[in-house]
C-alpha cells in the first residue's frame, strides 16, 4: 500500500457489508487484494513505462487536488499515458481488476471533477499533447487532450480561431473542456465546447475504443458526441478530439461603461440583446468586484460605480461600427458614464486583465472565499441580485458579483474567514441559498464549472428522481461497471442493472449503500 | 380517447405530456410497438418497419408553454407546429433560427426528433445547439426533463442532445426549450453562377474562409451548371452582401446582388426534399436560374403537394451527404453522372443529392455508387420512392463500436423495443 488513508466513512461502509475488512474506496467498493494491488502497480508500469507510474505519497500530492483545493484526495497511483494504446492499457487493467479510475487534464476544474477517487487510479493525461492535424480546408483541428485551449487558437492562427475561451485557457486542457463542456466570455455569441467538437475517439471503461462523430456533421445515430462532451469524466476518456474552428473576426471592439447600480447595468444588457445586437462578450462587475479588481489591475477605473459593463463587440468592421454607436447609445440611455473604448490590443487586453483580477484580487479582500457559478435567465438579474444581498446582510459577509451577464451565468464571490470558527460552513450555507435563488428563478446550478463533487448535493434541487435515473440510463449504457470516475454528478451512489434480465439483489444494495437504477 | 384507424393501429393523442407518459408506459407494458407521429411530414424517413400496435401523435400537444421575450427563450410543446411556433416568435421580433425546408404542417418536435435544418445553420447550427432542454416520455411510464430553461447550463448529462436526432427511438419528446433569436433587420444576397465544379469549389471555400458572418453560405448545383450562395442578416446586410461579392470576384467570380432574396433560400431549401424541382407543368427547374426569375414570390419553388410526408412517391430519392467541405467538387461530378440536382451547405459539408425519377434499380445502383464515391462520409437515403426504399438500409452505416454503444444506450432507454421499432440506424 502506499500510505494512503481511507476516509473514516467509508471505512465503516465498507465494513457494514459484513465479513469484508476495513476498506477504502471510495465509494464502498471491497478494497484490492496485496497481490492484485501489487499487479496493478506492474502492470501500470508495463503499460506506461516506470516513470509514467507514480506512488510515492509525497509525490502523488500533487495530484490531490484539482482547482477546488477544499477538496482532498490521495489516489492509489498515478499514471501519465502518452498513447491513446497507453490508455487503453490502463482502463483494461483498471476494469480486469475492478479498480476505479479518474482522468485529469491540466487540474484547473473548479468543482472537484477531477478529485481522485482514495485508493483508485488518477489517469493523468498532461502528457498527451500533439496537435495531430490542422485541416483549415475543412475547418478543422484534431488534437489530443492534453493540448491547452489556447494552443488550439495557435495552432490554427492567424486566419481562424477557437472560440470557447475559459479563463484559464493558459493552463486548461481540451480534454478537460470536453469533460466539463467549457464555456468562456464569449460563449454568448459563439456557444460552448459543445458547438465545437465534431469528433472523438474515446476509451470506453472497459478499455474499448470507440471513435464518435468525425471531421463531418449530423453522422447517422445517436448523438452519442453531444452526450460526452460535459460528462464531466464519467463516460469515458476522450484521447483524440476533433474541433471546428472558426475564421477570426475582422475586426474587435472593446469598451467598458460604468453605471450607478447594477440594476441599471442590467437593463442596459437586455437592451443591448433585444437590438439584436450580439456582443462577443458582455461582462459585468459590481462596486465590490470593481475595487478588488482596481487594486490589482491599477486600470483607473472609478472607486465610487455601482457597476461595469465590459462589452466586447466582434465581426465584419462595417457591422462592428454600426452596432458600435448603437450600444453606446443604449448604455447612455441607461446612464452609463466614463466610458472607454480600447484604442490598441494593449489597453483591450488592459479591460480585460481587469475583469479576470477579480477573482485572484478577491484574496487580498478576504483571506478565503467560495466562488459560485448559477445561471438565471437574464430578465431576473435585479431580483436574483437583491436576494444576494439580502442574503450577504443577513450573514453579515461580503459577495462580490462578477458575471457573464450576456447568458445571465452568475459568479458570486462569498468572502470569508477560514480561521474563524464556524465561518467556512456559514459562507457553504449562504453559496447553497444563492444556488437556491438561481433555481427559484429558473435557472441552473451550474453554467460551466461543472457539477463534480461540490454540486452534486443540490442536483436533487434542478432533476428529480426520474431525470436523475434517466441520467443513470445513459452512465450504464457507457460505464456499467461503474469505475470512471465515481462519485461525481450524481448525488447517490447508483449501481448499474443488467439490461434486460431478471432482477438480483446486488450486495451493495442489500447493505442499503446504494439504490438500483 | 384511443380510436381505431383504417387498419389496425390505433391512434392516441395524448393532451398533456403526463397524458403520453402514461399512453406510452401502458404500451410498453402490453409489450406493444408504438409509432410516433408529429406533422407526418418525414415518415417515409429511416427504415421501413412493420405496422405499430399503437400511433401516438402529437398534435394534441400543440401549446406554447412560455415565450420569454426578454431571455429570448420559449418552452414549446412538440405537436406544435414549426410555421405557428415561428409566427409566434415573429410577433416579438424573433426566431427560431431553424429553416428546414417545411412541406406544410412539420412540428417543432418532429425537426428536433429528425435534426432537420436548413441554410441558416451556417450561422446558428442545428436542432441540436438551439434545444436548450427537453421533456421526454419514457417508455417505462414517467416524464424525464433535461438541460434546463437558461441558455448556459452545464448540470447533469445532456440527454437533450441525445434526443436530437433520436428519431424518437429513446423515447417521445413532448415539450423542448428553445434558445430563439432577434430576426434579422434586413437580409441580402449574393449568388455567383458557375458553369463548372471547380469554379463552384473555389467560390464557396473563399466564402467559407472569409471572416463574413453569414447567415447562410449555399451551393446549388444541377448539369454542369450551379451558383455559390452568400446571405448576409442585420442592419448591415447591403453591405455584408457587397462583401461578399468582393470575396467572389477576388475568386473569380461574378455575383449578382439580390436584395429580395427571400425566393432563392426557399429554393435550396425545396432542394432538400423530393420533388422540389418538379414545376406544376412537370418541366424540371434549374435551382438558381429559376428561383432568380421567381426572386420577391415563392411562385418559383413550384413544388408538389406533400403526400402524408411520402414525399419519394414522385420517383426521386433524395440523399444526405455527410461530408466534408473540400469534397464538393466531387459531389458536383458524382452528382451529374446520375443527372442528380445538388443543394448544400458549402462551409458545413453538408449536401442533398437528389436523384432522377427513374427505374428503382438505376436509382438503387446510383445510391451505391456515390456512397463508394464519398466513402466513408455517410450517405442517408431520406425521400425514396417505396421501390428503392424497400431494398436498401437508408442509413449506410456498418457494424462497429460506435453503433455497438448506440444498441446498449437504446436497449437502457427502451429495453423492450416500443418506441418506433426499427426504425432508426441498425435496425433500432
Amino acid at each position: 500500500m502506499d500510505g494512503s488513508l481511507a476516509p473514516a466513512e467509508s471505512a465503516d461502509s465498507a465494513s457494514a457489508l459484513g465479513g469484508e475488512p476495513a476498506a477504502g474506496t471510495g465509494d464502498g467498493r471491497p478494497e484490492l487484494s496485496p497481490a492484485d494491488a501489487d499487479r496493478l502497480v506492474a502492470g501500470m508500469r508495463r503499460i506506461c513505462g516506470e516513470d509514467a507510474v507514480i506512488t510515492h505519497p509525497h509525490d502523488l500530492r500533487t495530484y490531490e487536488s484539482d482547482g477546488l483545493l477544499h477538496y482532498r484526495a490521495t489516489p492509489r497511483l498515478a499514471v501519465l499515458p502518452r498513447t491513446s494504446e497507453e490508455v487503453q492499457g490502463v482502463l483494461r487493467l483498471c476494469h480486469e481488476l475492478g479498480v476505479p479510475w479518474v482522468a485529469r487534464g491540466s487540474g484547473s476544474g473548479l468543482s472537484g471533477g477531477a478529485l481522485p477517487v482514495e485508493d483508485g487510479v488518477l489517469v493523468v493525461l498532461s502528457q498527451m499533447r500533439r496537435v495531430l492535424e490542422v485541416d483549415l480546408d475543412n475547418h478543422r483541428v484534431v488534437v489530443e487532450p492534453g493540448v491547452t485551449n489556447v494552443q488550439v487558437s495557435q495552432a490554427v492562427a492567424p486566419d481562424f480561431f477557437y472560440p470557447p475561451d475559459p479563463s484559464s485557457q493558459i493552463v486548461c486542457s481540451i480534454g478537460g473542456n470536453v469533460a466539463e463542456n467549457s464555456g468562456g466570455a464569449h460563449c454568448f455569441k459563439y456557444g460552448f465546447t459543445t458547438n465545437y467538437v465534431t469528433g472523438l475517439e474515446v476509451v470506453l471503461s472497459d478499455g474499448e475504443v470507440v471513435q464518435l462523430g468525425g471531421h463531418e456533421l449530423d453522422r447517422p445515430g445517436y448523438d452519442l458526441l453531444g452526450a460526452f462532451v460535459g460528462s464531466e469524466g464519467t463516460l469515458g476518456v476522450a484521447t483524440r478530439i476533433t474541433l471546428r474552428v472558426l475564421p477570426k473576426p475582422e475586426a474587435t471592439k472593446t469598451f467598458v461603461a460604468f453605471f450607478e447600480t447594477t440594476t441599471a447595468a442590467g437593463e442596459t444588457v437586455s437592451d443591448i440583446v433585444s437590438a439584436g445586437v450580439v456582443p462577443g462578450a458582455i461582462e459585468m462587475m459590481d462596486s465590490l468586484a470593481i475595487e478588488c479588481s482596481e487594486q490589482m489591475a491599477h486600470a483607473g477605473y472609478p472607486l465610487d460605480a455601482g457597476a461595469v459593463l465590459l462589452v466586447e463587440l466582434d465581426g465584419p468592421r462595417a457591422e462592428c461600427d454600426a452596432r458600435f454607436d448603437e450600444v453606446v447609445a443604449i448604455c447612455e440611455r441607461h446612464g452609463g458614464r466614463d466610458l472607454r473604448v480600447a484604442r490598441d490590443e494593449a489597453e483591450r487586453e488592459l479591460l480585460w486583465k481587469t475583469r479576470k483580477a477579480a477573482f485572484p484580487a478577491m484574496g487580498r479582500l478576504s483571506p478565503h472565499y467560495f466562488v459560485q457559478d448559477g445561471v438565471i435567465p437574464r430578465t431576473r438579474l435585479p431580483d436574483v441580485l437583491d436576494r444576494i444581498r439580502g442574503l450577504s446582510d443577513q450573514y453579515g459577509m461580503q459577495v462580490a458579483n462578477v458575471f457573464h451577464a450576456g447568458d445571465g451565468n452568475l459568479h458570486p464571490l462569498v468572502c470569508y474567514d477560514g480561521k474563524k470558527e464556524g465561518e467556512a460552513q456559514r459562507a457553504e450555507e449562504l453559496s447553497a441559498l444563492i444556488l437556491e435563488a438561481c433555481l427559484d428563478a429558473g435557472g441552473s446550478i451550474t453554467g460551466e464549472h461543472g457539477v463534480g463533487v461540490d454540486k452534486k448535493r443540490h442536483m436533487p434541487k434542478q432533476f428529480s428522481e426520474c431525470d436523475l435515473d434517466a441520467f443513470q440510463r445513459l452512465r450504464c449504457a457507457f460505464d456499467p461497471a461503474g469505475l470512471a470516475n465515481p462519485g461525481k454528478l450524481m448525488p447517490t451512489p447508483r449501481l448499474c442493472g443488467e439490461v434486460p434480465g431478471p432482477y438480483r439483489e446486488h450486495p451493495l444494495e442489500k447493505a442499503g449503500l446504494a439504490e438500483r437504477f | 380517447m384511443p380510436s381505431a384507424s383504417s387498419a389496425s393501429v390505433v391512434v392516441q393523442r395524448p393532451g398533456s405530456p403526463e397524458q403520453g407518459a402514461e399512453a406510452l408506459g401502458a404500451a410498453a407494458r402490453e409489450g406493444q410497438r408504438v409509432r410516433i407521429v408529429g406533422g407526418g411530414t418525414k415518415l417515409g424517413w429511416g427504415n421501413q418497419v412493420a405496422q405499430a400496435d399503437l400511433e401516438l401523435r402529437t398534435e394534441g400537444l400543440s401549446r406554447l408553454v412560455e415565450h420569454n421575450e426578454g431571455d429570448l427563450t420559449a418552452v414549446v410543446e412538440a405537436g406544435m407546429g414549426l410555421a405557428e411556433a415561428q409566427e409566434a416568435f415573429a410577433a416579438a421580433g424573433q426566431m427560431l433560427s431553424l429553416d428546414p425546408p417545411d412541406p406544410g404542417g412539420a412540428t417543432v418536435g418532429g425537426l428536433v426528433a429528425t435534426g432537420d435544418s436548413g441554410p441558416m445553420r451556417h450561422r446558428y447550427g442545428a436542432a441540436r445547439d438551439l434545444v436548450l432542454g427537453v421533456t421526454a416520455a419514457l417508455p417505462d411510464g414517467r416524464l424525464a426533463h433535461a438541460g434546463g430553461r437558461v441558455i448556459k447550463n452545464v448540470a447533469g448529462y445532456d440527454l437533450a442532445k441525445l434526443m436530437c436526432a433520436s428519431y424518437g427511438t429513446l423515447g417521445v419528446i413532448v415539450e423542448v426549450v428553445l434558445r430563439l433569436h432577434p430576426r434579422p433587420a434586413a437580409t441580402a444576397s449574393v449568388g455567383a453562377p458557375v458553369a463548372t465544379a471547380d469554379e463552384l469549389a473555389t467560390g464557396a471555400a473563399a466564402l467559407a474562409r472569409a471572416p463574413l458572418e453569414l447567415l447562410s453560405l449555399d451551393v446549388a448545383w444541377h448539369e454542369g451548371r450551379g451558383a455559390v450562395l452568400a446571405r448576409a442578416a442585420g442592419s448591415a446586410a447591403l453591405d455584408a452582401a457587397q462583401a461578399a461579392g468582393r470575396v467572389l470576384l477576388e475568386a473569380g467570380l461574378e455575383a449578382e446582388l439580390h436584395e429580395d432574396d427571400e425566393a432563392l433560400w426557399e429554393e435550396q431549401r425545396a432542394g432538400q426534399r423530393a420533388g422540389a424541382g418538379v414545376r406544376d407543368d412537370g418541366e424540371r427547374g434549374s435551382g438558381y436560374d429559376d428561383a432568380k426569375r421567381g426572386s420577391g414570390s415563392n411562385d418559383g419553388e413550384g413544388g408538389s403537394a406533400p403526400v402524408n410526408g411520402e414525399r419519394g412517391d414522385g420517383g426521386e430519392a433524395v440523399v444526405r451527404i455527410s461530408g466534408r467541405p473540400d469534397q464538393l467538387a466531387e459531389v458536383a461530378s458524382v452528382a451529374d453522372e446520375h443527372g442528380a440536382r445538388v443543394v448544400g451547405r458549402a462551409a458545413l459539408g453538408l449536401f442533398w443529392l437528389t436523384l432522377p425519377a427513374g427505374d428503382p434499380a438505376a436509382t438503387l445502383a446510383a445510391i451505391g455508387a456515390l456512397r463508394g464515391r464519398l466513402s466513408p462520409s455517410p450517405c442517408v437515403v431520406l425521400d425514396a420512392p417505396e421501390a428503392v426504399r424497400a431494398s436498401l438500409d437508408p442509413w449506410g452505416v456498418g457494424e462497429g463500436a460506435e453503433l455497438a454503444l448506440g444498441r446498449r444506450l437504446k436497449a437502457r432507454f427502451d429495453p423492450q423495443g416500443t418506441c418506433n421499432p426499427g426504425l432508426f440506424v441498425g435496425g433500432m
